[in-house]
């Protein structure tokens, strides 16, 4: 196990080194010159010049990739052109709000999205199963902005029982953190528990078919204890792999449901860096989000020894 | 004379066969028929924008700012005036534009990539890697940084999204080459001195194309959310050109007072996405009985 975690971590870099490069490439891929692309159509030559200086694209550009990666390993993510700030201060002040959002809407979608695909599967064929694949199906269409607006409508504004739009941290209140974040998580969720409750179903069909259900059914052990203790334990690791691959999902539509319910988070800087065309800031943010999905991905494949013991590395 | 019955006895369940094929179609492919249908409707709602009672999606009427459905504008008016039923259809045509030019390119950058990856054990360490490393950057993300350097256009969307999706076609067709290479018919076609690019052509490439048609399906349906969003955010579709994505972010500062801005093209949006999802589940199905009850 601990030659397969080194291995495994050691996976991680060059895939990183190639996410650097691609950040890295962006802004000389673009045509034209990036300090101009940058400064937007108004800049005068002095601020176009002043650009290239900061941002060191005067330079032969192996030296400035060599300057950008050696900053990288320093934490130092740039400078921000829009604030002067350093892009990791911005970040920083930025990710408590997202990490709410992002844990709250796992919860939201792993709470709704498990119990459909455990009775989906358990009453495999029957209406339940079909209203269950019906969720699923329509869940996976409706893009998150358009489920987030008809939430607030519902919610906000035709019962007025939530807040619009805005946030409020944990430290300020439970109550209201939870009241701030409930819509905006299930606005995001709903995707995310399409896809799981999908996974879930599939997964238990095939342990449900499985001799040892049967035998656990025929020592009298009740439907619960066959479901929860014996099938879902089994079904575990494709819905640990899907948990961990649709954090993709999680991330792109934290931009959007973000900006949708006023979440001052990365998502909110994002779109921030992208109006001011902010280059440090939108290199910054693919990073740690690119980062945070190989993490993430990391921690599900080292997961799948403690839910199933049974695969050894 | 004899010849006559004989023909009719023929021609009669000639004529009943296809109305019998439909009815046997929808019977064994009930989701593919659903979703190509309403795909279909869709569609023919963007083509025939001009003639379904539509005005010029542009056209601004000041006196008429905000005014909410009724029978001189179905969807109600936005707050220049403009009439939201019209601007909606219109909004079709780039929503299914977009996916299908996403879909299409990225199915043959993908393929290309991956045949030759998949059949080439040199190329493939390299190219895969690559691969890998893109696929960590959460598609979205990408598009939106290649938008931000090169302002908005319908064709930087195009472009923008497809360089996330390629990706995920590439790993795709280079795992099915992989078990094909192993496969009798190709062992022997390699030993029987076939050059690599006809193996490639005549024995590999038909078998990888049914799993990246369904495979085409859901990335179509991911690119007209994607283009939305970025619409939506500001560096999709320039606000000349209606799109469902533009339509929502011009109506979000009315939303409070005027929520059929927001509802209108977010329901187009949805109904097409489910349209084209419900297409993919069928092809997926249809292609794969093993798969049918489980997903």
């Amino acid at each position: 196990m601990f030659a397969y975690t080194v291995r495994r971590i050691l996976a991680t870099i060059p895939i990183m080194i190639v996410v650097a490069l691609f950040v890295f490439a962006l802004l000389h891929l673009s045509p034209g010159d990036p300090a101009a692309i940058i400064a937007g159509d108004a800049a005068t030559p002095a601020a176009i010049a002043h650009i290239r200086a900061e941002l060191g694209l005067d330079q032969p550009i192996y030296v400035q990739f060599g300057e950008w990666v050696w900053r990288l390993l320093h934490g130092n993510l740039g400078i921000s052109i829009f604030t002067n700030l350093p892009v990791t201060t911005l970040i920083a002040e930025r990710v408590g709000p997202t990490v709410a959002l992002t844990i709250s809407t796992l919860i939201v979608s792993v709470l709704i999205a498990i119990p459909i695909g455990v009775i989906a599967a358990w009453k495999a064929g029957s209406w339940i199963d079909r209203a269950a694949m019906v969720f699923a199906v329509l869940g996976f269409s409706a893009p998150s902005f358009v489920l987030a607006y008809i939430l607030i409508y519902v919610f906000a504004i035709a019962f007025p029982i939530l807040p619009v739009q805005g946030y409020v941290s944990i430290n300020q209140g439970f109550l209201p953190f939870l009241a701030h974040i409930v819509l905006p998580s299930i606005a995001l969720g709903m995707i995310y528990a399409a896809l799981i409750a999908r996974i879930t179903r599939a997964s238990m069909l095939d342990v449900l078919a499985q001799d040892y259900i049967r035998t656990a059914q025929a020592k009298g052990l009740s439907n619960e204890q066959v479901l929860i203790g014996h099938a879902l334990k089994n079904a575990a690791v494709p819905i640990a792999t899907i948990i961990g691959i649709g954090i993709a999902l999680l991330i792109g539509g934290v931009v959007i449901t973000e900006t949708v319910f006023a979440i001052p988070g990365i998502g909110r800087l994002t779109v921030d860096a992208i109006l001011n065309r902010d280059y440090p800031v939108i290199q910054g943010i693919i990073l740690v989000f690119s980062a945070a999905y190989v993490l993430i991905n990391l921690l599900v494949d080292l997961s799948y020894t403690f839910l199933d013991p049974r695969i050894r590395y | 004379m004899t010849v006559a019955p004989t023909d009719f006895t023929i021609a009669a369940p000639a004529a009943a066969a296809p109305r019998r094929s439909w009815r046997s179609a929808i019977r064994r492919h009930p989701t593919i028929v659903f979703g190509a249908g309403l795909l279909a409707i869709m569609a023919a709602m963007a083509i025939l924008a001009p003639y379904l009672g539509t005005v010029d999606p542009q056209a601004i009427s000041p006196i008429e700012r905000l005014r909410w459905p009724s029978a001189a504008h179905w969807f109600g008016t936005d707050s220049l005036g403009r009439d939201v039923y019209s601007r909606t259809i219109y909004g079709a045509r780039v929503s299914l534009i977009v996916g299908f030019s996403v879909a299409v390119l990225s199915t043959g950058l993908g393929l290309a990539i991956g045949l030759v990856s998949g059949y080439n054990r040199w190329t493939d360490a390299i190219v895969m890697r690559i691969m890998d490393g893109l696929m960590s950057i959460p598609s979205i993300l990408i598009a939106i940084a290649l938008m931000a350097l090169t302002g908005a256009s319908m064709k930087g969307v195009i472009i923008a999204i497809t360089v996330g999706e390629v990706p995920r076609f590439t790993r795709l067709v280079r795992s099915i080459v992989l078990g094909l290479r192993e496969m009798p018919y190709v062992e022997a076609a390699v030993a029987s001195g076939t050059p690599a690019l006809r193996i490639l052509r005549r024995h590999i490439l038909p078998n990888t194309l049914p799993t990246l048609f369904v495979q085409a399906t859901f990335t179509a349906a991911s690119a007209m959310i994607v283009e939305a969003y970025l619409s939506f955010l500001g560096v999709g579709t320039p606000p000349i050109i209606p799109s469902w994505g533009n339509i929502m972010a011009e109506g979000r500062t009315w939303f409070q007072i005027a929520y059929y801005l927001v509802l209108f093209p977010g329901i187009m949006l949805s109904i097409t996405v489910l349209a084209v999802n419900l297409l993919g589940d069928g092809l997926r199905d249809a292609l794969d009985p093993r798969l049918q009850r489980r997903m």
